[in-house]
């Protein structure tokens, strides 16, 4: 049943903090969610100040700075800085999203922040914490391998009966742009974990990112698979554990909307039926 | 809940991740309750209306005049529509708010047969009080 309170071990205590660079002028502090798995404490949140005339205009690269100049033990993934690999996925100031295409002067606009936050969020501090309700590795990495289970689990590539053909499998342009608003998902995670159906039955359901992807291939004018594609999502916790609350649509950092995705889906189950 | 629970599958296991994921395969079940789930909304709407408007219309009146109203076969077939609607459109809706929040399993069988029994009970209860005024009290 429901638990209202974090276990003991896991309630975040007040972590370090570090000063200002002397001579800094413009200064943003940044409240970031610590934990080692090796030394037995409890998740702690430290405060660092981000000389802001030093450090490049996004969030990425405030953590960066924090890594190179302050505590090399600031432990995160990154690979692209450009919105494409989806690594510096995280949790900024209650928005999932990537580090590296969130600006440090946008994440902290009204239009973004969400208003629980606003209310209590008076210091200035742009708070950074790991993915929500994923297990923690280590400070802002999230084990995300049940995430791309269901990944693969939905069988990601092109099946077909028919002999492949000489060159490649042909398309209509008007077929092609079906995929467009689907193709681009670069599985970093932010809508699955923005998602409370999966936050409480993420062992089960698969999650809108991989509906998402699922839909991109149930469409897709080439593939011959769609109608075990659709048995294989015929089930209650699947599919059918999205209730439309639309989290992964107001999260998603490439404006897709695996919701609608979703919904494709349950519009044909029902369109065999009928 | 004293007992500690142990969700389905989070604890540490040495299966592989798709194996995990893949659990005991699909159900095979689910579009139709997605569908009546939304047919019923949409009966909902035109029926509560109806039965709204029934109601409104006994207003300051005697039990006699009631008894009189729903005794009408159009009027018993609306409100029997109507609770028939409404029992089901609860039954699938409640039944997702378990499976969504109940993990035990044990907990969760027993929650959604007790929620199938209450909505089958007032269903018949309300179908068999429109009945009896529709068919005539004995006397």
């Amino acid at each position: 049943m429901a638990q209202f309170n974090l276990p003991k071990n896991s309630q975040i205590t007040q972590g370090k903090s570090w000063p200002a660079p002397p001579g800094a002028r413009s200064v943003q502090t940044f409240k970031i969610y610590r934990w080692n798995p090796d030394d037995g404490a409890n998740p702690r949140i430290d405060t660092y100040q981000v000389d802001r005339d030093d450090c490049g205009p996004m969030v990425l690269d405030a953590l960066l700075w924090i890594k190179n100049k302050v505590d090399s033990t600031l432990v995160f993934r990154r690979s692209c800085r450009e919105g494409i690999c989806g690594s510096c996925a995280m949790n900024i100031e209650g928005q999932n999203a990537l580090a590296c295409t969130m600006g440090i002067d946008e994440c902290k606009s009204p239009d973004n922040a969400l208003p629980v936050l606003t209310r209590k969020d008076k210091d200035g501090a742009i708070r950074i914490y790991p993915l929500p309700h994923m297990p923690v590795l280590k400070d802002l990495v999230p084990d995300l391998t049940n995430f791309y289970a269901q990944h693969a689990a939905i069988e990601p590539w092109l099946q077909t009966e028919t002999p492949a053909p000489e060159k490649e499998w042909r398309q209509t342009p008007e077929d092609r742009s079906r995929l467009d608003g689907l193709y681009e998902c670069i599985l970093c995670a932010c809508c699955s974990t923005s998602c409370p159906s999966y936050w409480w039955n993420g062992d089960k359901f698969l999650g809108p990112a991989a509906l998402l992807q699922a839909y991109r291939w149930l469409i897709d004018s080439r593939d011959e698979n769609t109608g075990d594609r659709l048995d294989a999502l015929h089930d209650p916790f699947r599919l059918y554990r999205c209730h439309t609350i639309m989290n992964c649509a107001n999260t998603c950092p490439k404006n897709l909307n695996p919701a609608k995705a979703i919904a494709e889906i349950k519009k044909m189950m029902v369109e065999r039926t009928l | 809940m004293a007992k500690e629970q142990v969700r389905q599958d989070t604890h540490v296991s040495i299966r592989t991740p798709r194996a995990r994921v893949a659990g005991l395969g699909v159900a095979h079940h689910g579009v139709g309750h997605w569908w009546l789930q939304r047919i019923t909304a949409v009966t909902n709407t035109v029926l509560m209306l109806s039965f709204v408007v029934i109601i409104a219309r006994m207003a300051g009146r005697g039990y006699a005049d009631a008894v009189h109203v729903i005794a009408n076969p159009f009027v018993s077939i609306i409100l029997i529509l109507a609770f028939l609607s409404v029992t089901l459109h609860m039954r699938i809706g409640m039944q997702v708010v378990i499976e969504d929040y109940v993990h035990a399993q044990a907990t969760k069988i027993v929650a959604v047969f007790a929620n199938n029994v209450y909505a089958v009970l007032v269903a018949v209860a309300c179908v068999y009080a429109v009945l009896r005024i529709g068919f005539g009290q004995p006397a």
